[in-house]
């Protein structure tokens, strides 16, 4: 049941997406593009997904627990670090150089063009070099055996 | 390349994934943050973590196909950058939203909704330096 809810989530998200016009690159590029061609319709994607999640988590948070867990996992950390403001600087460079973020590109595969293979395959890359970085393990060990 | 201003399309796909947004705090009580379903898909630390994910991106992908079916057309993907540079591109993403701790849905969306500090910080952040890559590499150096 879980997973079944876990999946409709999904094809909700991937809607919106696909509806709101971020899975298209052209139109991401351009909401950036404030000197050419450009094209503020993101800015109301940002817009209507805060003002639903704004009032939807509050509405939800009044619950002692989900549904199909225990308790609520909230990051609760307030530390504005170098990686913090460096990471989120690399991830802007790299949306404007590619066009895709990996909330649209997930979505985006089941268009099954070549383009979004190539950037999920990049991102899985780049989050592979940042755990070597880090120091964490590769291929986690399964948590119980 | 010219996009239409599509402000009633964009909003309510927006209304959509504030919806999902809210589905996963209410059934999971997760944050929806899509570097940490791509990232907990790929590096899972159990089966259990795995199989929500994967249940999540099977949902997500059939988003472009059921819109095919009910309208006749696939949703718009148009790619106005070269192999290379969507190959450089998700590196840097990658790297910078697994040390930034989060990208567009889970800082943009979920954080900001949650009024987090650091998504205060981090979405102006990675709002600023997208814009300057854009200028940069379509009125500076050529495009």
């Amino acid at each position: 049941m879980k997973l079944i809810y876990a999946w409709a989530t999904g094809l909700v998200f991937g809607l919106g997406i696909a509806i709101s016009g971020m899975m298209n690159p052209a139109k991401v590029l351009n909401f950036f593009d404030i000197a050419g061609t450009w094209d503020l319709s993101l800015a109301f994607v940002m817009g209507g997904a805060v003002i639903v999640t704004f009032i939807g988590y509050r509405l939800v948070w009044r619950r002692a627990q989900p549904l199909f867990e225990d308790r609520f996992q909230v990051p609760a950390s307030k530390v504005i670090d170098s990686r913090l403001v460096g990471g989120s600087a690399l991830f802007g460079i790299g949306w404007g150089i590619a066009g895709f973020c990996p909330g649209a590109a997930i979505p985006a595969l089941g268009t099954g063009r070549w383009e979004v293979v190539l950037f999920l395959g990049a991102v899985v890359v780049g989050l592979a070099l940042a755990r070597i970085l880090k120091g964490q393990p590769l291929i986690s060990r399964p948590v119980s055996a | 390349m010219e996009t239409a201003f599509t402000p009633s399309a964009s909003f309510g796909g927006g209304l959509l994934i504030g919806l999902a947004a809210v589905l996963l705090m209410l059934g999971l009580g997760r944050i929806f943050g899509a570097t940490g379903i791509v990232s907990g898909s790929v590096f899972a630390e159990s089966r259990s973590e795995f199989a929500w994910r994967a249940a999540l991106v099977l949902g997500m992908v059939l988003a472009p196909g059921l819109i095919f079916i009910v309208t006749g057309a696939w949703p718009a993907l148009d790619v106005p950058v070269s192999p290379t540079m969507i190959a450089i591109g998700g590196v840097i993403v990658g790297l910078g939203a697994s040390f930034g701790s989060g990208c567009t849905s889970g800082h943009g969306v979920c954080g900001l909704s949650r009024l987090s500090l650091r998504s205060l910080v981090a979405v102006p952040t990675f709002m600023a330096t997208a814009a300057v890559t854009v200028y940069l590499i379509r009125h500076v150096f050529g495009g």
